[in-house]
């Protein structure tokens, strides 16, 4: 159990100047855990989650900055003595080592007396109900059990930090539910500082306590998974968590400073949002609507004129069951829709969707960062950046 | 359409074709074995009969006994039997050791690169492809400052040297698909450079150490060349003793002397097919299939 502190960490892989390789993989990383907390790393691949998750094992070194565990700066200790233990995507179980061995073997490292090694390795099998498996090899398991046994080898080391690299992606989809909820469950038990790296943000707001989504080397925000979604910070956050992604339509500032338009739509800018709108001197905004905000409307031959309101015609329709998904083409965007499945609606029908005016997002034209977000309503955990 | 129809005669022709020709290249590779077969249990009046292909009419082992014990090979006669042991004293160190470096270099080279790991690998590998007979003055010379000359042990050093090369080539390919997420969970484990060799790769390993050894153990006891540069006498392993020992007869050739003795000198290297055959071709296969 431990506080873990990354401050200004940068990665760079000294490629020449010009090629791939020379721009940092990391760039200054700032984060600071509490004890037991449950961390996620998300981000699109190459977005350098796993080189930060690397860094922090020590299995790279860190080109500038601190990376302190408990307050003691590792970066030039080596991964055995950082007192962590890691979980790989492909479970790195050894081939020729029985369950119980491959658990052992770290704590036989250390010379670890044989009744300790068998007490702690038992408790571990017990927590993660492998124990009728403990005199097996890894090839004769499922990705499950694997899975498991890559996860007992972590507990039974009792580090003060695990670290997990994308430990679901090789499980099948109905698996991966069931040992999310179970990672969470042990996280719980055990109560050990957890990073957890994804490139799936459903797993990374499912399980995270703090979210840290990564592009291209540097964080974009940091915070609760209920944050991240009603206050992204950018539009790529904003596009990136949720499923489908935001909706964003180019709208016209009029004079007013507060009506949002395009040719087939109007938005009215409300509370922050607008007051962020007078200072604003670009003419242009963009305008992000989550798909489950849309809102069907009856027809009434003159719904285009009213507020927060778009008029297209239907390119896709996709029934789930409990929803139906619509592709609606605005302008020349695509914006998705999530309709309740009662509503009838068919292909090339011309139809009106409406939005709350509080649920919509505004983005700088050019920078787009975010403008005008309120206050959260309850403080994030210990702020980071 | 049923998928029980008989085959028809038109498509068996073929497979018949197919295993005619097999019959025939598999009865005349096994042509040389058969004659050196019946020839060493025949006595030396039948053999003057002059009928090769004939079973023995009379079986004898006197000629594997001579061969083993008493044939004369030079001055001595005192048969193969040391010159036999003469070779196992140098294929077993050689290949031990040459497959042990190889491992090493193999994980090395793979696992903890380094600057120029790329330059190191293409010199090692082009160790392969040097002709025997360029080392052959310097490695007497080398054999010669050593004080190894003449030795079972200077042979040895020679086979080694020329065999890293090789096992190299091998274990380098084969640990290149060893997961390195693998060696990163050992090193967090708290496992060294040399803990990490010995207890999660080298176990890992069981079918390119069955191609090294095959190859390796072929290669060194079927060895003339350097056995005949570097020793003489006593100390010469077998095959050059087999040489010796086809040319000193006097008078009458004692073929199934000859005969016997070839075939103690082939054994080994059978026996070690037989029984890693199968591993050979699997752990060929495991070095560019992922698996």
């Amino acid at each position: 159990m431990a506080i873990v502190e990354l401050k200004n960490v940068v990665k760079n892989y000294g490629g020449h100047k010009g090629s791939k390789d020379s721009a940092n993989a990391v760039e200054n990383f700032n984060l600071l855990t509490e004890d037991g907390e449950f961390v996620v790393l998300v981000g699109p691949s190459g977005c350098g989650k796993s080189t930060t998750m690397r860094m922090i094992a020590g299995l790279e070194n860190n080109t500038g900055g601190e990376i302190r565990i408990s307050g003691r700066d590792v970066s030039a200790v080596p991964p055995k003595d950082r007192d962590i233990a890691m979980v790989f995507q492909s479970y790195a179980l050894y081939p020729h080592m029985s369950v119980f061995e491959n658990m052992a073997f770290s704590l036989r490292l250390k010379k670890t007396p044989n009744d300790e090694v068998k007490r702690r390795v038992n408790e571990a099998a017990s927590i993660l109900n492998i124990e009728h498996l403990l005199e097996r090899k890894p090839r004769a398991l499922s990705g499950g059990q694997r899975q498991r046994v890559a996860l007992g080898r972590a507990i039974v080391r009792q580090p003060q930090v695990f670290l997990m690299d994308e430990p679901l992606s090789n499980l099948d989809a109905k698996l991966r539910v069931d040992m999310r909820a179970e990672i969470v469950k042990l996280h719980r038990k055990l109560g050990v500082t957890t990073f957890y790296v994804t490139h799936d943000q459903v797993e990374a707001m499912t399980m995270g306590q703090r979210i840290v989504v990564m592009l291209d080397g540097k964080i974009q925000q940091v915070d609760t998974p209920q944050n991240l979604y009603e206050r992204p910070n950018n539009m790529f956050v904003a596009g990136f968590i949720g499923t489908p992604s935001m909706n964003f339509l180019r709208a016209k500032i009029a004079s007013d400073r507060r009506a949002l338009e395009g040719e087939s739509f109007r938005f009215k800018a409300e509370g922050a949002r607008g007051t962020a709108l007078d200072t604003h001197t670009a003419n242009e905004v963009w305008v992000g609507v989550r798909p489950e905000h849309l809102r069907y409307v009856e027809d009434s031959g003159h719904g285009a004129g009213l507020e927060n309101m778009m008029r297209g015609t239907i390119e896709v329709v996709e029934p789930l069951g409990a929803v139906t998904m619509v592709q609606v083409q605005i302008d020349d965007a695509r914006v998705t829709a999530q309709l309740d499945s009662h509503v009838q609606v068919t292909l090339g029908e011309t139809i009106t969707l409406a939005c709350a005016g509080e649920k919509l997002h505004l983005f700088d034209a050019d920078s787009e960062q975010a403008l005008g977000l309120e206050q959260p309503v309850s403080e994030p955990l210990s702020a980071a950046v | 359409m049923s998928t029980t129809a008989p085959i028809s005669r038109a498509s068996m022709w073929p497979r018949i074709v197919l295993y005619a020709v097999l019959i025939v290249f598999a009865a005349l590779f096994l042509m040389p074995l058969y004659v050196m077969l019946t020839t060493s249990f025949k006595t030396l009046a039948e053999i003057q009969q002059g009928n090769m292909l004939a079973l023995p009419e009379q079986w004898t082992l006197t000629p594997w006994l001579e061969a083993w014990g008493s044939a004369c090979i030079g001055l001595d006669c005192d048969g193969i039997s040391g010159y036999f042991f003469n070779s196992i004293k140098i294929v077993i160190p050689a290949v031990v050791i040459s497959a042990l470096f190889g491992a090493f270099n193999g994980y090395v080279l793979t696992k903890w690169r380094f600057r120029g790991h790329k330059i190191v690998f293409g010199l090692i590998l082009f160790g392969c492809f040097i002709p025997f007979q360029i080392i052959l003055l310097p490695m007497a010379r080398v054999l010669g400052v050593l004080h190894i000359a003449n030795t079972t042990t200077g042979l040895v050093l020679v086979h080694i040297v020329y065999g890293i090369g090789f096992t190299t080539l091998f274990f380098r390919n084969y640990y290149e698909t060893f997961p390195n997420e693998l060696i990163r969970a050992a090193m967090l484990d708290g496992a060294g450079f040399f803990t990490i060799f010995f207890r999660i790769l080298l176990p890992a390993s069981g079918p390119i150490i069955v191609v090294t050894v095959i190859w390796q153990f072929t290669n060194v006891w079927n060895d003339f060349l350097f056995g005949v540069s570097f020793t003489s006498g006593e100390n010469a392993p077998v095959t050059v003793a087999l040489n010796n020992l086809v040319n000193s007869s006097t008078g009458v050739k004692a073929y199934n002397v000859n005969m016997a003795a070839a075939m103690f000198a082939a054994v080994p290297t059978l026996v070690v097919y037989v029984l890693a055959g199968k591993y050979f071709v699997r752990g060929l296969m495991s070095g560019s299939v992922k698996g």
